[in-house]
């Protein structure tokens, strides 16, 4: 682009570009009722802000496996299980996508992609839904849920870090005359295993944030006690529920982030 | 004349660090499954389930797409307006966050506490959150939108201030102008095309999650998600999920074309 003539032509896209801009918020805000705020709404976030300020503190931990700290417990390992799961099943998917020659079409790949696009179509949301129909609800159906939504996501990064990888030693294995397996097993899995940890360790981050809202669907974890406690509104107790929410998401982050900047 | 031969030390002869990793891993895997009820017999019972549900979701009951064409578009609307809000209010607390332009360091840590407060609650628990303060609708849905945009886009923001070139700003403070002139001669034009492409990035990340807010009752295309997930009515789901999914595309093509042509 010319910066210092601008043609007619030029500027009358500059028009037609705000002109669309303008027309979709028009758009937009005709679409979207403004109620206004409800009566309630002051009173009720008067009680939520006082309820997360005097949280229930007797519900951390009781001992009944309802309480606050089981039900993070569970939240984690909802999180671990499916992210372990979903490492798993995406090394293959991730193998299939991965584009290793430069030819502009390359169908093995390009089928690799669209299954990986398709599965990280599927919220995680409605695919618990569908694990609950299928194994009833609780926890487990989580682990499915973020076991399948997670592949979505970790094959397309593994299969980038397997585009991108460094292939000398996978040549020289070759050369010496190695077989197949042999060539996989000594020299793709050891130079792409670092990147494939660490990515797995920032979906497990993903995770967690994820298995505490599958209880809001009915599928186990700290989003069960959570909805109910919004339900019957009670503020105390929802207030200590977001505190170990995000005390839980901050401590897993921190962990992680240390582990992965180690990884390299 | 004493030969040292080279040894490797126990740990690593023995792969102690690779064999503890290996069973901790196991264990937690061991009872993460206790604790999660998996059970394996359940899932390949059931299997044929699933199956049932895909086949009922192979024939799309696509007469049903002209009924929900106007909760898609509201879905797409709430993105835009809760997008919108969040970035303006994230825009001047993305500046009293970036350490180059406000000096005072206690100022500086609050706000970002609060930021990454904001940033570590889900969008879903924010939309239960609020569907409780302003009750079921779509208003609901673009204060959720807005609240999670306004610390993504502000943290986005704040980073690529910091590395901004400082050269133009000590210019002008050298000539004594006021903090605000600073920001708008040498500061913005330095910052509004990641300001965009921040901006789109985000709206693509709202218009995937407003999918599901209606779930919570806070209005567009997810209450006919639970609607029809209730009523078993998976042909009808089918073509819920398929229309997401088209205009999640078309959404991610326009906003990458977009971000291209503006970096």
């Amino acid at each position: 682009m010319n910066k210092t003539k601008t043609t007619a032509l030029e500027r009358f896209k500059w028009i037609v570009v705000a002109l669309l801009v303008i027309f979709i918020y028009l758009w937009s805000i005709n679409g979207i009722p403004f109620t206004g705020i409800q009566k309630s709404a002051s009173s009720v976030s008067m009680a939520i802000l006082k309820g997360i300020i005097h949280p229930e503190w007797s519900y951390v931990y009781n001992g009944s496996g309802e309480d606050l700290v089981s039900q993070l417990v569970i939240t984690l390992a909802i999180a671990f299980l499916g992210t372990i799961i979903s490492a798993f099943l995406s090394v293959p998917l991730a193998f299939l996508a991965a584009q290793t020659t430069k030819k502009f079409f390359h169908p093995r790949s390009t089928i690799g992609k669209v299954i990986l696009t398709a599965i990280r179509a599927f919220p995680e949301v409605v695919l618990a839904i569908l694990f609950i129909k299928m194994v009833g609800p609780g926890s487990f159906a989580g682990v499915l849920a973020i076991g399948v939504h997670s592949v979505g996501m970790l094959g397309k990064l593994f299969s980038e870090a397997i585009e991108e990888m460094d292939r000398s030693a996978e040549t020289a294995i070759i050369a010496a005359g190695g077989s197949k397996i042999q060539t996989f097993r000594i020299a793709t899995l050891p130079t792409i295993l670092p990147a494939l940890m660490s990515y797995t360790l920032y979906r497990f981050e993903i995770s967690v944030r994820s298995a505490s809202i599958l209880g809001l669907v009915g599928a186990g974890g700290i989003g069960t006690p959570m909805m109910f406690a919004l339900q019957t509104r009670d503020w105390s107790k929802t207030g200590i529920i977001l505190l170990g929410i995000v005390l839980m998401v901050i401590v897993i982050d921190t962990c992680s982030s240390t582990i992965r900047k180690r990884l390299g | 004349m004493k030969q040292e031969v080279p040894q490797l030390s126990f740990v690593r002869r023995f792969h102690v660090v690779g064999i503890a990793i290996t069973v901790v891993i196991l264990i937690l895997i061991y009872y993460s499954a206790l604790i999660t009820g998996v059970d394996v017999n359940a899932f390949f019972e059931n299997a044929d389930q699933f199956g049932v549900v895909l086949n009922q979701m192979k024939h799309p009951d696509w007469p049903y797409l002209t009924k929900i064409a106007g909760t898609l578009a509201q879905t797409l609307q709430m993105a835009i307006i809760g997008t919108t809000i969040g970035a303006i209010i994230a825009l001047p607390f993305s500046f009293l966050a970036a350490r180059n332009i406000v000096r005072n360091p206690i100022g500086r840590l609050i706000i970002r506490l609060i930021l990454s407060l904001i940033r570590t609650l889900p969008t879903l628990l924010l939309a239960a959150l609020f569907v409780a303060i302003f009750g079921i609708g779509p208003m609901t849905g673009v204060i959720t939108l807005a609240f999670f945009s306004f610390g993504m886009i502000a943290k986005l923001f704040y980073d690529f201030i910091e590395t901004i070139d400082m050269g133009p700003v000590r210019a002008l403070q050298a000539t004594g102008a006021t903090m605000l002139q600073t920001i708008r001669i040498a500061v913005i034009p330095q910052i509004s095309g990641q300001f965009m492409s921040d901006f789109m990035y985000t709206l693509e990340i709202n218009v995937r999650s407003s999918t599901v807010l209606g779930y919570l009752g806070a209005g567009g295309i997810g209450l006919y998600l639970q609607q029809t997930l209730d009523q078993f009515d998976y042909p009808r789901t089918a073509v819920i999920i398929l229309a997401i999914f088209a205009v999640v595309l078309v959404i991610d093509a326009i906003s990458n074309y977009v971000r291209k042509r503006l970096q």
